[in-house]
């Protein structure tokens, strides 16, 4: 990487992660501006949390080739926008037995949903941990008389995607004691607990080897802050219980379900693997 | 007509006289290629944008033939070399004979 990066307009970094190991490929030396407006926070010291296991923490957007970063750094060149721009429209058109759109009630998304994602996943008025799309659904249901989304519909994505661009540029907020305490304890299990046939965790990809390839791509920390992300593979996008699906797949495992607690809980240990970078109101990943 | 098409194009609101500007569209679209079959085995007819147009005051600036392998939501960026204030006009066809339109207008100091 280190390499690649010295023959474009970014400069790499040797010194950005003098304390890895002189094999790994650093993060590129990059700042992430989008629209030459709003910068968002890529790299932070740790959690306290954290102490021991990381002392930076990096977005996997310092990860990835120039050109996919580049097409974060502006909207129009940022495919999620458009289906952003869908899910706008579905904001405020009417729906279900109650006639309701999600503006009747939060009225403009730029508004009413600001600052929200940050703050996911959080526990709920009955004492429950929920993720952003938990919420989304229980207003189409209860309030709207309308039919949930599937977890991984498109029409759920675009909606997050729109919802995440609202908090573009906002430190994580997730709260993780309290109530939420113990849901964050069996996340934290469930990062370090080795995984299918091929006996992985989370930790042993995103904490002991970010940086390195894995087949053709540099492992990021697994940080989910950028979240939900446009893949260029998929020419879609990719909410973060999908991609706890691909990587426990990855270790030959059978995967809890999207929008199990077991992944609800392991979004909001992730989520505070996170502190101290931004959200980055949907990211480009290849 | 396909659902949810929407042009967009990003211009520059001034340039100076004999400036290459840089020019991006985008139009929403799902561009079927007419390769590909429903769960039932029937192929999916054939849905694009087959032509794409940009003319400023009237001159052609590039005419693309589209083809289906295309992927959905085409993007072009493209330059363009600006004399004197005017209008881009820009137009999409599609297969289904619908003609989607965009303008922008460039001011030269």
């Amino acid at each position: 990487m280190t390499l690649r990066l010295r023959t474009t307009t970014f400069v790499a970094a040797a010194a950005l992660c003098a304390g890895l190991a002189p094999a790994l490929a650093e993060p590129a030396d990059a700042e992430l501006v989008i629209n030459d407006e709003v910068t968002i926070k890529t790299v932070a010291p740790a959690a306290e949390h954290l102490k021991g296991h990381l002392d930076t923490v990096y977005s996997g957007w310092l990860f990835r080739e120039d050109e996919t970063r580049a097409m974060e750094m502006d909207d129009f060149d940022n495919p999620n926008m458009v289906f952003a721009e869908q899910a706008m429209e579905v904001w405020s058109t009417p729906e279900g037995t109650e006639n309701k759109s999600c503006a009747d009630c939060h009225g403009a998304i730029e508004e009413g949903m600001m600052g929200v994602r940050a703050k996911m996943p959080k526990i709920n008025a009955a004492g429950d941990l929920w993720s952003l799309e938990n919420y989304v659904n229980d207003c189409r249901t209860n309030r709207m008389g309308a039919e949930a989304w599937k977890w991984n519909s498109q029409d759920m994505k675009n909606m997050t995607v729109a919802i995440s661009v609202q908090s573009r540029g906002m430190p994580v907020a997730v709260e993780i004691d309290g109530p939420a305490q113990s849901h964050w304890e069996k996340g934290k299990e469930m990062y370090y607990t080795r995984y299918g046939q091929l006996e992985l965790s989370c930790a042993n990809c995103h904490e002991d080897n970010y940086g390195n390839f894995i087949r053709a791509d540099h492992l990021s920390q697994g940080q989910v802050a950028g979240f939900p992300v446009y893949r260029l593979k998929d020419a879609n996008i990719v909410s973060i219980h999908q991609r706890f699906v691909g990587c426990i797949r990855d270790t030959r495992a059978e995967t809890f379900a999207a929008g199990s607690q077991e992944f609800i809980d392991l979004e909001l240990y992730v989520a505070s693997r996170g502190y101290g970078l931004d959200i980055e109101g949907a990211g480009v990943r290849p | 007509m396909a659902d949810n098409v929407k042009p967009r194009v990003k211009v520059p609101s001034k340039a100076s006289a004999g400036e290459v500007v840089t020019l991006k569209t985008l139009i929403s679209h799902p561009m079927e290629s007419g390769q590909r079959k429903d769960k039932d085995g029937n192929l999916i007819p054939r849905s694009i944008i087959n032509r794409f147009t940009c003319e400023f005051n009237g001159a052609m600036v590039i005419d693309v033939t589209l083809e289906p392998s295309i992927s959905t939501n085409p993007y072009f960026e493209f330059d363009a070399k600006v004399d004197a204030s005017g209008d881009f006009k820009f137009t999409w066809y599609d297969d289904d004979g619908s003609v989607y339109e965009d303008a922008k207008s460039i001011e030269v100091a």
